[in-house]
């Protein structure tokens, strides 16, 4: 099996005398879709964050398609191909699809804006992601229903030829249909290689969607599960009173989970 | 589910524009659509310029004349300076109070920097690029501390309001009014082209607003952008050309006693800034994360934005707008006194972008509105100054027409809302 493609070991990341994360282990496989479950204050966001470089963990190992690297800030875990669309989108409502998609990366000579290069290029991303619901690459972002935003903002951060992204809680706002959207895009991005971490409350979503989940509880691995092999029901009991898998000085536990 | 289906139902809802026919039906189409969903445009401006040309034309008797429209364009010009500094300013959703006296403090150092006996007198030309690099200078200090340290811009921009005011009140004080004799400086508000300076100027105009469009339609054939309705261009590049020529025109016409004018170098400097700093907004990245940055700072942080490097640019440029307005302001009177800045130069500048669509909470509105709300402006005040009425039913007035303006503008947005736009 080929290296994971992204793989943190003992991540530990504590703000003043709280701990957010206590040696975490977690994993993510090329053209895989690992959720990442967990109660309200079990550490995901704290996790993402530190993937995304805007926490820098306190201790720990990256290793990215097996080399260890190390992750300082939103752009080191860019030049990686790492992207992460956040729960509220970060999209600019007065701008159109297009200079959204481009955003901080417009295409130009000397300064001057190249239109037409990156209306193709966002019309071709589009296309490839099955994105057809917005008829206009040129309405303004605040025209577009809650799934067309969401899409938009997932298509934006797959086009830079990342190879892992991150989307946290991508469907906490939409309605059924548009839910379905988002998933069935979800879905596309690991049938195309990448890998995506999915971060949800919502386990009907996750089951739809995972390949595998990871459960985290108060700051600390407990476990991760096979979709194929598990019922939400064991997934419900990890998150709500899950066992920790790795217990400081009693490496032994680090097996358990495997 | 198959790919396909992710549209699922969600359908795609057409938007009416595109569906638009082309050529003439196309361009009723297009202004019955703009009109119901209130996608006004300047339009409503233009048409409030047009009738208050008219109501003077009638009531004042100096008004219509060319001389006065001479008058009116180096009049309105310091302003509409000042007004495109204010568009970038709130496209970011931030405000700068401090370009009236910023203006002042322009007008104080190219006063001082020209004063024959002085010692350090230099020419014209080097002490406005001095005195404009001033006032950047002090914009960039503004803005640096609104940046980066975080104090809100309206503090900022009203500590540098007083503090201004007060360096000015200090020169002056003891100084008592410094005159302007150096030519280039005067030039800036007094230098009339001759007539033919004036069409070719015009024919330049003329020329580069219908090459910019064919320009953005070449190099982005097939795109939505390329997208121009024939007619509606054409119509466009005649207004443009016509409105250039016929103001060089009259311009030309003007004559006072026996000397007779043209068109004033005033002008040219706002046309030659609105050109520019058009660009600069709408051409250029710089431009394009200005909005963005108004629009949703955040998301442009996380976009990889130096959020905090365009709002320095941002009061820089206005703080050399303010500079280069106020070089013109003194020109116009050849000389700097306890007076300046005249009348209410930091509100009518702010009014002119506001009244022009830019909105005061970042991220929508245009450079040409501040143009064409500087000159609403200044027209509604020279005819209503030709009108010999009283100053403070000038500011009634003024403050009528910002009122009518900008609740016309929410009403507009509201509709734009409500039609999906």
């Amino acid at each position: 099996m080929s290296p994971p493609l992204l793989e943190l070991r003992d991540l530990s990341k504590t703000f003043g005398s709280v701990e957010a994360l206590t040696d975490v282990d977690f994993e993510v496989q090329p053209g895989e879709v690992m959720a990442l479950v967990g109660d309200n204050g079990a550490g995901k966001s704290t996790l993402i964050k530190c993937v995304a470089g805007i926490h820098p963990a306190d201790r720990g190992e990256f290793f990215f398609e097996g080399r260890p690297v190390s992750i300082h800030g939103p752009k080191d875990a860019g030049q990686l191909g790492i992207e992460v669309v956040y729960q509220d989108l970060a999209l600019c409502d007065n701008l159109d699809v297009v200079q959204n998609m481009f955003l901080g990366r417009e295409t130009n000579t000397f300064q001057i804006l190249n239109e037409a290069a990156m209306e193709q290029r966002t019309a071709a991303t589009l296309k490839s992601l099955a994105v057809t619901t917005i008829s206009s690459i040129r309405q303004p972002v605040a025209t577009l229903s809650g799934g067309q935003r969401q899409s938009v903002a997932v298509a934006k951060a797959v086009q830079w030829n990342s190879k892992l992204v991150i989307l946290d809680e991508p469907t906490a706002a939409l309605g059924v249909a548009q839910t379905e959207q988002v998933l069935a895009l979800v879905r596309r991005l690991g049938e195309q290689g990448l890998g995506v971490v999915l971060i949800s409350h919502n386990l009907h979503d996750v089951f739809e969607t995972a390949d595998r989940i990871t459960v985290l509880r108060l700051g600390r691995n407990v476990g991760v599960f096979d979709r194929r092999t598990t019922t939400q029901q064991v997934v419900v009991e990890a998150i709500t009173a899950g066992k920790p898998t790795k217990v400081a000085g009693i490496p032994a536990t680090a097996a358990a989970q495997a | 589910m198959s790919t396909a289906d992710v549209v699922g139902p969600d359908r795609p809802k057409p938007m009416e524009e595109e569906q638009l026919p082309t050529g003439f039906a196309g361009l009723y189409a297009r202004a019955r659509f703009n009109l119901r969903t209130g996608n006004l445009g300047p339009l409503p401006i233009i048409v409030g310029l047009l009738v208050v040309v008219l109501l003077f034309k009638f009531t004042a008797t100096n008004f219509f004349t060319a001389t006065n429209f001479v008058n009116l364009i180096t009049e309105s010009a310091g302003t509409a300076m000042l007004a495109f500094g204010v568009v970038f300013v709130l496209l970011l959703g931030e405000i700068d109070l401090s370009i009236g006296y910023l203006a002042g403090i322009g007008a104080l150092t190219v006063a001082e920097l020209q004063l024959p006996g002085s010692g350090h007198q230099m020419n014209g030309l080097l002490a406005m690029v001095i005195a404009v690099a001033v006032c950047a200078a002090i914009g960039a200090i503004q803005g640096s501390i609104v940046a980066l340290v975080g104090v809100p811009s309206f503090v900022v921009t009203l500590g540098g309001f007083l503090i201004w005011q007060g360096v000015i009140l200090n020169t002056l004080e003891q100084r008592g009014t410094i005159i302007i004799q150096d030519r280039w400086i005067n030039y800036t508000d007094a230098y009339l082209f001759s007539p033919l300076g004036g069409y070719l100027i015009a024919a330049v105009i003329a020329v580069l607003y219908p090459l910019s469009v064919l320009y953005k339609r070449i190099t982005a054939r097939g795109t939505h952008i390329a997208q121009v309705n024939l007619w509606a261009f054409i119509a466009r590049s005649v207004s443009v050309a016509g409105v250039a020529f016929g103001a060089v025109a009259i311009c030309n016409h003007a004559v006072v006693i026996v000397t007779h004018l043209g068109l004033p170098l005033a002008g040219v400097i706002v046309v030659f800034f609105f050109i520019v700093l058009t660009f600069l907004a709408k051409w250029t990245t710089f431009g394009r994360h200005v909005y963005a940055v108004g629009g949703n700072a955040e998301a442009a942080r996380r976009a990889g934005i130096n959020v905090a490097r365009i709002r320095i640019l941002v009061f820089t440029i206005s703080g050399a707008t303010a500079g280069i307005g106020g070089i013109i302001f003194a020109a116009q009177v050849n000389s700097v006194a306890l007076t300046f800045p005249p009348g209410n130069l930091l509100l009518n500048a702010i009014a002119s972008a506001v009244i022009g669509g830019v909105s005061l909470f970042g991220g929508r509105g245009e450079v040409r509105g501040a143009l064409l709300g500087a000159v609403l402006i200044g027209t509604l005040q020279n005819g209503l100054n030709t009108l010999s009425v009283s100053n403070g039913w000038i500011y009634i007035v003024t403050g009528l027409v910002l009122l009518g303006a900008v609740t016309l503008d929410t009403v507009a947005v509201r509709l734009q809302a409500r039609s999906g736009r």
